[in-house]
């Protein structure tokens, strides 16, 4: 699992592509797409509408088969695990979904203990603690009793937070963290991503199209374009890059 | 306000304000105007309207159309110079097609020509849709099996929970209907019965018909249509929601964590719910033979005990144990096939209801020629 270098890759994709519908109405999403997430790396995937981002983390985490190429989780390759391997591999990652995608039939504090209820050995009273003391790191103490519908939008995000922290993942995913929120609670969420990444060293892939957020995480970027990758640095150099693809994206109004 | 359309020689003027309310109206006042004998070819002069919208704009563009449906030729005049920026605009876009009658050449064509194709698609998808069913039926009967031996993967509460959904508020409509059923039963047998002065037989025929028939199959149907649903429908909510994909990333099986529960309840509430239907009816078909037909309670108890064979009540309760994994699995499975929106969901609700009805019937047909055919 550990390279040469000590470094330990948590994400490795090779010339992935992915399509939807039959062989005669195939409809390409990714074409030959190559990435890489390092231990401790933060990771935003940017691009616009449509273009392939969603359907990338969708295939990393293994909601969506690949067509070709390899797509290695923690060193593994979750789509030729059997289903066994696949649970304990999904078991280290953590995933925020765009919505939230709490059970609506269960409260905030129920969703949060699922996996530690699924996973783990622990007595109720343990998982009640740790489920409170997660609530309370990202701000909603005292909601669990609530159910996910009486939760506004931030809160849903924060509560599936939670919940994707609860197994205490090597890896975050996060499927369009501030989308839809109030600029303050977009960034109060980008806040508690960093503070997991830099107190806990956990690898954070954040899809997003969200400047402000791509600004703050100020991580690696990769952006992707009609399903290839367009360009690949770091956040700064995006910015300064001279390529019309990342000038569009990074400057709409034209200004540079 | 409404455009004005004057004909002067062959100039025809529109004035006023074209706009998505004055569109249709200006239509109706042109066609007017054409089938009244309007000139070879027609001038349109633009440059006293007053007001254009996007429906004004899309219908100017459409005048060449409208006009080669009568055999007239058209020419579009130029669009007063303030409206000329959103007018250019709109025309950009490229969206009204100007040639229709070719579309419709190529739409013919296209028809035939796809008819093997289409055929050959809906064989493949209902082969896969076999396959998919294959699956997730041998998946949640082993699941179900296992789940005796191995709790994880099983929330607790969850069983007693939807037992009281499926079974105890199930309970009053599924009694309901069966008393009636009884009643009915009881009414329409005695009317044949009477005739060959055998209305003691009343009793006989509706145990027989209650326990064998009835009580499991109306037992069953109602249920496919309460709990059926409500399983369709949450299965696809939750996959609308991204609900079913998070479990997933969580490692958890949705199978287990939902369906297991579910099937474990109907296949313990749906045989008691049968108990219940079965006494309930006998009990509709007492009360309206001793109101209606003049036996004695005591005469109908004696005949129903006596035509009642333990096979029978047996019987019913082997179907509906088979009619509750039926809808219990049919249902899952049209919750999990839902596709798309909100429709999707109706979608898959109604499928659920309906598959689960037919397979019940196709059911009850093979038990029925298991245990009964000499």
């Amino acid at each position: 699992m550990t390279t040469d270098s000590n470094i330990r890759p948590l994400v490795e994709v090779e010339g992935l592509c992915v399509s939807y519908g039959s062989d005669e109405n195939e409809h390409r999403v990714l074409e030959g797409v190559d990435l890489r997430v390092e231990d401790g790396d933060v990771l935003c995937i940017v691009g616009g509408s449509g273009c392939g981002k969603s359907t990338l983390l969708k295939t990393i985490i293994g909601l969506v088969a690949p067509k070709s190429g390899q797509v290695r989780l923690l060193g593994e390759s979750l789509h030729t695990l059997t289903e066994q391997d696949q649970a304990r591999l999904l078991k280290r990652v953590g995933v925020m979904f765009q919505y939230g995608a709490l059970l609506n039939s269960l409260t905030v504090g129920e969703n949060v203990a699922l996996p530690l209820q699924m996973h783990t050995d622990w007595a109720p009273d343990f998982i009640e603690d740790l489920v409170e003391t997660r609530l309370a790191l990202v701000g909603l103490d005292s909601t669990s009793h609530l159910l996910p519908t009486q939760l506004s939008g931030g809160m849903r995000k924060r509560a599936a937070l939670a919940r994707a922290m609860s197994l205490e993942p090597e890896i975050l995913f996060c499927d369009e963290p501030g989308a839809g929120l109030d600029p303050e609670t977009a960034a109060g969420i980008d806040r508690l991503l960093l503070s997991l990444n830099q107190q806990l060293g956990m690898g954070i892939v954040v899809v997003t199209h969200e400047l402000l957020s791509i600004d703050r995480l100020n991580g690696d970027l990769v952006m992707l374009d009609d399903g290839r990758v367009a360009y690949r640095g770091t956040v700064a150099s995006a910015r300064q890059a001279d390529q019309e693809g990342l000038r569009r994206f990074f400057y709409p109004d034209g200004a540079a | 306000m409404a455009a004005r359309l004057e004909l002067t020689g062959d100039v025809l003027h529109i004035s006023g304000p074209l706009t998505v309310a004055s569109a249709g109206d200006a239509e109706i006042q042109l066609r007017q105007i054409l089938s009244a004998g309007a000139p070879q070819h027609l001038q349109i002069d633009l440059t006293t309207i007053d007001r254009l919208d996007t429906g004004g704009a899309v219908w100017l563009q459409r005048l060449p159309n409208i006009a080669q449906s009568v055999g007239t030729q058209i020419t579009v005049g130029d669009v007063p110079v303030s409206l000329r920026a959103f007018y250019e605009s709109v025309a950009s876009t490229g969206a009204v097609t100007q040639d229709s009658a070719a579309d419709e050449s190529v739409e013919i064509e296209r028809t035939t020509e796809d008819f093997l194709n289409r055929l050959g698609d809906r064989a493949y998808h209902d082969v896969n849709a076999t396959m998919e069913f294959l699956y997730v039926m041998s998946d949640l009967t082993w699941s179900t099996v296992e789940c005796l031996f191995r709790r994880r993967g099983i929330r607790q509460g969850t069983f007693v929970e939807q037992a009281s959904i499926i079974g105890a508020q199930g309970l009053g409509i599924v009694t309901l209907v069966l008393f009636l059923v009884g009643g009915v039963s009881t009414l329409q047998a005695a009317a044949q019965l009477r005739q060959f002065g055998a209305n003691v037989l009343v009793a006989d025929l509706l145990a027989i018909g209650i326990t064998r028939e009835l009580g499991p199959l109306m037992t069953a149907i109602i249920i496919a249509g309460r709990s059926g649903s409500a399983f369709a429908a949450e299965i696809a909510t939750m996959k609308f929601t991204e609900e079913i994909d998070a479990l997933q990333t969580m490692a958890i099986d949705p199978l287990k964590l939902i369906a297991v529960p579910k099937m474990w309840a109907m296949l313990l509430s749906l045989p008691l719910l049968t108990i219940m239907a079965d006494f309930v009816g006998l009990l509709g078909g007492t009360v309206t033979g001793v109101l209606s037909l003049d036996i004695s309670p005591a005469t109908f108890f004696n005949r129903v005990t006596n035509a009642l064979l333990l096979k029978d009540i047996v019987t019913g309760l082997v179907k509906s144990i088979s009619f509750a994994w039926v809808i219990t699995t049919i249902s899952v499975f049209r919750g999990l096939q839902f596709r798309g929106g909100a429709a999707g969901v109706g979608n898959a609700t109604t499928s659920a209801v309906v598959t689960s009805i037919f397979a019940i019937i196709v059911l009850d047909l093979v038990w029925g020629l298991i245990f009964y055919l000499r």
